[in-house]
């Protein structure tokens, strides 16, 4: 099977779709040039080259270049959604939501709902996410805890290209707006992608490791490090289970409850911050459910409640890293935490 | 020395195999095995195995423990002579540990490739396993059943490449190959393995064929039989009526993991053979575009009404070809009476405490009956 990255894997998957289904279309800033690109047309494909190639094979009305107004590209892929196109709207950070908000929350995500299912918006929100890339403190930010929050969403976080193409097909097949989180610093994780079109179903996580001790969940760039740390302390005989929910809502509560009730300890990886956040939420819901099952705390490794520092250094330490799951990990194996107050 | 002591070593199952988790020892340091006693439980990405000892002597030395995780060709034990010295045994493991280099072929080893052929405008691939001195002895095609792939042959394509090349063929719908199945008839799959058969120029192959792979075996031979030397069929469609109606429903109807794995632990007498990587790359085949459409097509030509469409016990004296008939006795999806009342020409065994994958869950039998069967038909 052919190999390819997360970039390469979210282009065919527009791509494919676009060449199958005529109402297909993408829309955003620089999503056929770009900055930093020649100045012509299909220079860049957006700000990470996600888009590269799609002015060319389908042109000016299909792939659509906006000016720099976040609310007109929401609002205006929101209309389009509900008159019979399947937008792909960018926008390229998702800290610029900010800008867009109403046309999002208040608009796209309630129209099915308050026209009694009579109006479909199938619509996808493309975004960027994530620390890492030295982009400071509004262009580094892991939202999606916000976007997860408000009923009408779907809410997708894909971490690797197998993933990535899948999960954004059925985004596009959906008849409901879908927030579809791209982790930039990611986007050149390569795997085995199939040339052909699928889809994966929202609401099914995968489980990247199987084992008995403790139970580790983690979104997009933490799952890779929640995974390295699984095969580290494999060695040591500390058998962890890492789930990747892959989509926030819906959330696949089933898959991480089964889990937990197996193995009694639970981590929680988020780049998001620790308040009101997919690790305190997850947290909740298996304190709720699944309580008589824990052997010990429930632990939360997050960001920190602040902005994401522009100095590498503290950028570096802002971000969640192996030791910190490592040592959350052997903290909940210690045999006096079971007892803990 | 090179006679007197052997290293047991993690083997290759399937082209994508790199290493495999030592799960159990079957046998203890000190005991006497045979050729051929399952030795170690090995469990891959793709399944749970028994490693059968290539060779006969004592255990002498474990040395991968239950749990190890170990790349192919990496030693798990040395077997030895009897009266061979502990320190040389000792010293074998230090050189063999010293001199280990893992992802290198093993000597000796058939070399597999997946390939694509275009066939009648639509693409079909297939793994080709071919011996090392690359002789003329007449081919092998292996044909997968329902909703399989090439990999299905994992633990035989190997093994009956020591002798000649051996074709692993993803049938129209399935693997790699285009998911356009045309009506999903018998008429289209036997025209699309004849047609596999001309695009290679193979004149003339032995057909090793599972379920439904079987049926295609049959109406090749029938309506082209100059193309088939012989056939092995194993657990085989075309032979009677049963078919597990509720296997096939909820083999296309699944979409998640917990739908697809009771559905796929049917196929086998020992459940816990499915694993979870088992099951992604069925969900994998399955979430692909054409998939669904084409496994209904083929399902409805197939087993309209929960029988077998497809029959050919009376055509079965008409066929010259030897005929070999293998199944496993706890077989749930086709039913084990498809060997009752055959022609007395045709070779049965049946295996004990297999299902429907004999191919997989009796590798070792398996793969020696049709080593024996293809040298019987060679030699005819």
């Amino acid at each position: 099977m052919p190999t390819k990255t997360i970039r390469q894997a979210l282009n065919e998957a527009i791509r494919l779709e676009m060449r199958r289904d005529p109402t297909v279309i993408v829309i955003g800033e620089d999503v056929a040039g770009g900055a930093g690109g020649t100045g012509k047309r299909d220079a860049s494909g957006g700000a990470l080259g996600v888009t590269k190639g799609l002015f060319s094979e389908f042109g000016e009305a299909r792939v659509i270049d906006t000016p720099i107004t976040e609310s007109a590209i929401m609002g205006a892929a929101a209309g389009a959604a509900t008159t019979g196109l399947r937008p792909i709207a960018e926008l390229m950070f998702c800290d610029f939501m900010g800008v867009c908000f109403d046309q999002i929350f208040n608009q796209a995500a309630k129209f099915r709902y308050m026209f009694g299912g009579k109006a479909q918006t199938p619509l996808v929100i493309r975004t960027m996410f994530g620390a890492g890339l030295r982009a400071a403190a509004q262009h580094s930010q892991s939202l999606y805890n916000i976007f997860t929050a408000i009923p009408g969403l779907k809410c997708v976080i894909p971490s690797n290209a197998y993933d990535a193409k899948g999960l954004l097909i059925q985004a596009i097949r959906d008849d409901d707006p879908v927030m579809f989180f791209e982790h930039k610093a990611i986007y050149d994780q390569e795997a085995d992608v199939p040339d052909e079109a699928y889809t994966i179903p929202f609401g099914e996580a995968n489980i990247t490791r199987e084992g008995g001790d403790v139970t580790i969940v983690a979104f997009a760039r933490m799952l890779h490090l929640a995974d390295g740390v699984a095969d580290e302390l494999g060695k040591d005989g500390v058998s962890v289970e890492v789930i990747d929910p892959r989509t926030t809502s819906p959330l696949d509560e089933e898959t991480i409850l089964e889990s937990v009730e197996k193995t009694g300890r639970l981590v929680i990886v988020d780049e998001g911050g620790p308040r009101c956040g997919m690790a305190a939420d997850i947290a909740a819901m298996v304190a709720q459910k699944a309580f008589g099952a824990l052997k010990g705390p429930i632990m939360q490794v997050t960001a920190p409640h602040t902005p994401v520092p522009f100095s590498p250094v503290l950028e570096d330490l802002y971000i969640p890293g192996p030791e910190q799951i490592v040592a959350a990990v052997q903290r909940v194996m210690q045999p006096e935490v079971a007892g803990a107050k | 020395m090179p006679d007197r002591i052997h290293a047991l070593t993690m083997p290759k199952w399937g082209l994508t195999m790199e290493e495999g988790t030592v799960a159990e020892w079957e046998v203890a340091e000190g005991d006497t095995i045979a050729e051929g006693d399952e030795v170690v439980l090995i469990e891959t990405s793709k399944i749970a195995g028994s490693l059968e000892s290539p060779f006969s002597g004592v255990l002498r030395k474990i040395v991968a423990q239950p749990g190890d995780v170990l790349p192919v060709g990496a030693l798990l034990a040395v077997v030895t002579d009897a009266e061979v010295d502990p320190s040389v045994v000792d010293d074998f493991i230090t050189e063999f540990q010293a001199n280990f280099v893992p992802e290198e072929a093993s000597e000796g080893e058939a070399a597999a490739v997946a390939q694509t052929v275009e066939v009648h405008g639509k693409r079909l691939s297939y793994v080709l396993t071919s011996p090392d001195d690359g002789n003329g002895a007449t081919p092998v095609l292996l044909l997968h059943g329902f909703g399989g792939d090439a990999n299905a042959w994992l633990f035989n394509a190997a093994d009956l490449a020591k002798d000649r090349s051996v074709y692993a063929l993803d049938l129209p719908g399935h693997g790699a190959s285009s998911k356009d199945v045309g009506d999903g008839t018998l008429d289209a799959f036997t025209r699309a393995v004849v047609g596999f058969l001309d695009a290679l120029h193979i004149a003339k192959a032995h057909f090793v064929a599972h379920s439904l792979g079987g049926a295609i075996a049959l109406s090749v031979a029938t309506t082209h039989p100059e193309r088939v030397a012989s056939l092995a069929l194993l657990s085989t469609c075309g032979l009677g009526e049963g078919i597990n109606r509720e296997f096939i429903e909820g083999f296309i109807a699944a979409q998640r993991r917990k739908e697809i794995k009771p559905v796929l632990q049917q196929l086998f007498a020992n459940p816990d053979l499915v694993t979870r990587d088992m099951i992604a790359d069925v969900l994998k085949f399955k979430r692909l575009d054409g998939v669904p459409d084409a496994l209904r097509k083929i399902a409805d030509a197939f087993f309209p009404d929960g029988t077998q469409a497809v029959q050919f016990r009376d055509q079965l004296n008409g066929l010259d070809q030897p005929i070999l008939v293998i199944w496993g006795a706890k077989d749930s999806i086709v039913d084990p009476a498809g060997t009752k009342g055959l022609p007395p020409s045709i070779e049965i065994h049946v295996l004990n405490d297999v299902g429907h994958m004999p191919q997989m869950e009796g590798a070792h039998d398996v793969n020696r009956l049709i080593h024996a069967h293809l040298d019987a038909a060679d030699n005819r």
